[in-house]
């Protein structure tokens, strides 16, 4: 039975193999944007496969992005790569030291002649993608960064001012107290994300090392440092404020973020990106405002950093150069100022050319969604340094959860700050030795 | 009596042995082989460097504190589990038992737990002990119990212990209820025709007569504890707070799906294959082949 399909299924191939050569390339993408986002890509996907005959794209939804990473991965082992996978952020340093197994950006543009100039990007989002000599590894695709979101009708109810976000740590502190005694909200202050945020954002907007070795971009040999006072003080003022019921740690990732959709908390720290959610389901007046910054380690916040993801090409035995044309056609047209300015207007990631914002601008998305401009100009304060280019070490998915384990050990009273940074570098450095020996040989 | 099939030849045995034999080789003996072949290499997660180390993995583990505490924290939650489950498992068996109205309302009742899925059981939980949404989390709560599983580890390793035994125990329930049904009315009308009483009865009587399920039990609920509570303990806390309920197989999960160290993680695995290849070699030599299984 099953050898007759097989047959069957070998001679029609053979016939169709004529009419398979002529059909254009199927350049397979795989990504992890399920929801409304999956259905914008799909629109993109769609637009993209209309408006020429010689390329068809097939949008892949292959789970979160963890799944897709490691789908790839195995596909990539099997020979059976997709063309284009989206890895997020903190996979970049696995995909950077991915060798034969993908096309940096930068030789797919040289091999296929596609005009995709690294000086369209804004410097935040390049440079997160780029390599240490400033060539382009991945294609930049949905990319947001934090900040502070802040519900106004609690601001106004314990008696501050809703126009006029904290802007400082202390200011934070003060903030979160007036709200708890005012009982303007049932926490204060609560996080998404909260090793990307108060660790990897807070080192760069300070302009701290994350890691030696420039945050890890000059080498797999790099250490953590985020043991430094600056990072124990902060963590220890958290830790702090949840004893004093003032902040409420509510998980990992994103698990928090009801508590702010539905109004429990007055503060929240998150990604820009959250915009879409909100202004679906919030039912107060909200605002984002620039992450807060500690007056005793800098006076002028530097840039933050990106996160979201960006996309990769994949190789795989027998791959041929008009497969690649293809894929860079199709990059190159997401990289199109209108794609670019649509995909940002309809998701809440920011738009990473400078083109796309500037069409933003001009059709007035800016003015007419108060605050869409502000992680922008988040990301764009100049100039962009070591510590604020972004993080490039291996298994950084692994490195936030140790930290936000240590973070979570500490809520629960058996350690300080201090104690559960240093925990979190000792055995973060682990990990980095260990990815550096599998790199080896 | 034993009876047997004579075949003519060796071709049409073969055949039909031949599908069992796919199943094993295909899904337990070619993934074992690469797990034990990862072991002993140093690699990384792309296969682009493939190094021999020998036991430097095996090494690496058990040099690695946060490994130690993994192993540790699955021995207190196989036994923990084990025991809750077997103990209430027996218990009702031993009240299904009686004659009673409505007995068989009970035994199937008691059952359905087994039916649901993992997920299904670790969303049911949160919907009771979550200390935001919880139905019973928020009562603990304004009853001025300082409960939050999401950030007390000890809470945490409660919580998945009762969630993972739950549905244990109609498993348990069905098999010791089995047992004590083929213990012969005799026995038992003679012991308490000799004056003995209750618990006594139960004790001296019932319990040796059920050891043989409870053997078999007992292995199968440290095999269960040990892989199958992967989905309650990712739906409930995910390992955390902490790595307070990371056990092992979260942890060979999470090393391996999501840090992609292919090479610690198949070392893990294969030390956990070992530990169940000991635990099946003990069952077979105290209880021979003749088990319920």
């Amino acid at each position: 039975m099953q050898r007759r399909t097989l047959l069957t299924g070998a001679a029609a191939l053979a016939l169709a193999r004529p009419a398979l050569a002529a059909a254009p390339p199927k350049i397979l993408f795989w990504h992890a944007m399920n929801g409304v986002l999956g259905d914008e890509l799909n629109k993109l996907i769609a637009r993209f496969n209309s408006s020429q005959k010689t390329v068809e794209v097939v949008g892949v939804f292959k789970g979160g992005y963890p799944e897709t990473l490691t789908a790839a991965i195995a596909a990539w082992r099997a020979g059976q790569a997709p063309h284009l996978v989206q890895v997020f952020d903190v996979g970049t340093g696995s995909m950077v030291a991915a060798g034969k197994a993908v096309k940096d950006l930068w030789q797919l543009v040289r091999e296929t002649g596609a005009p995709i100039r690294p000086a369209n990007y804004i410097a935040s989002v390049r440079g997160y993608y780029s390599l240490p000599d400033g060539k382009m590894a991945s294609m930049p695709f949905n990319s947001s960064t934090a900040v502070m979101w802040y519900n106004q009708d609690a601001f106004e109810k314990a008696g501050l001012d809703p126009a006029k976000p904290p802007a400082t740590w202390p200011e934070v502190v003060a903030a979160a107290s007036q709200i708890a005694l005012k009982q303007a909200a049932k926490y204060a202050i609560t996080t998404s994300w909260p090793t990307w945020i108060h660790f990897e954002q807070f080192a760069a907007i300070h302009n701290l090392p994350y890691a030696t070795a420039s945050d890890g971009f000059k080498g797999l040999d790099a250490r953590l440092l985020i043991d430094h006072p600056a990072f124990v003080a902060n963590l220890q003022r958290l830790l702090d404020m949840a004893k004093a019921g003032t902040f409420k740690y509510a998980g990992r990732d994103n698990l928090p973020d009801p508590l702010f959709y539905s109004g429990q908390a007055a503060i929240t720290f998150n990604s820009s990106a959250a915009r879409g959610a909100l202004v679906k389901s919030a039912k107060f007046r909200f605002a984002e405002a620039y992450l807060p910054y500690d007056p005793q380690v800098i006076k002028k916040p530097t840039n933050s950093i990106i996160g979201g993801a960006s996309l990769w090409t994949m190789t795989a035995p027998r791959r041929t150069h008009a497969e690649y044309k293809a894929v860079a056609a199709f990059l190159r047209f997401l990289g199109e100022p209108q794609q670019d300015a649509e995909w940002a207007a309809a998701t809440g990631y920011v738009p990473v050319t400078f083109a796309g914002a500037a069409l933003l601008k001009k059709r007035g998305f800016f003015e007419k969604n108060p605050g869409t401009e502000l992680p922008i100009f988040q990301l764009e304060r100049l100039p962009v340094t070591d510590n604020s280019r972004g993080i490039r070490l291996g298994n950084m998915a692994q490195l936030r959860v140790i930290i936000e384990e240590e973070w979570e050990k500490a809520l629960g009273g058996q350690q300080n700050a201090k104690q559960a940074l240093t925990a979190a570098v000792e055995r973060g450095n682990a990990v980095l030795r260990n990815f550096e020996r599998s790199m080896a040989g | 009596m034993e009876r047997r099939t004579i075949f003519g030849g060796w071709l049409l045995p073969a055949a039909l042995v031949l599908p069992q034999v796919a199943v094993t080789v295909v899904f337990f003996l070619l993934p074992a082989a690469e797990a034990i072949y990862s072991s002993v290499t140093a690699t990384d997660a792309f296969g682009l460097h493939i190094r021999f180390v020998a036991a430097a993995n095996f090494a690496a583990l058990f040099a690695d504190k946060g490994y130690l505490g993994a192993l540790g924290r699955t021995a207190v939650f196989c036994a923990l589990v084990t025991a809750l489950s077997l103990v209430l498992g027996l218990l009702l068996a031993v009240f299904a038992d009686r004659e009673i109205r409505g007995r068989t309302l009970y035994r199937t009742l008691l059952i359905w737990p087994y039916a649901v899925a993992p997920a299904v059981a670790a969303v049911l939980w949160v919907f009771m002990m979550h200390p935001e949404v919880g139905l019973i989390g928020r009562l603990l709560n304004r009853a001025g119990i300082d409960w939050d599983y999401t950030l007390n580890g000890a809470q945490a390793m409660a919580l998945v212990v009762v969630a993972g035994a739950w549905t244990q125990v109609s498993y348990n329930f069905v098999f010791f209820l089995a047992g004590l049904q083929s213990i012969p009315r005799a026995v038992i009308e003679a012991a308490r025709i000799d004056g003995a009483r209750g618990f006594r009865r139960f004790r001296t009587i019932v319990l040796p007569l059920l050891m043989p399920t409870t053997l078999f039990l007992l292995i199968v609920n440290l095999v269960y504890a040990a892989f199958e509570t992967f989905g309650t303990i990712m739906a409930l806390t995910r390992g955390g707070p902490g790595q307070a309920t990371e056990t092992m197989v979260v942890k060979v999960y999470r090393d391996g799906v999501i840090n992609l160290d292919l090479s610690g993680s198949s070392a893990q695995s294969v030390i956990l294959m070992l530990l169940v290849v000991g635990l099946a070699a003990l069952q077979f030599r105290f209880l021979g082949r003749r088990t319920l299984a």
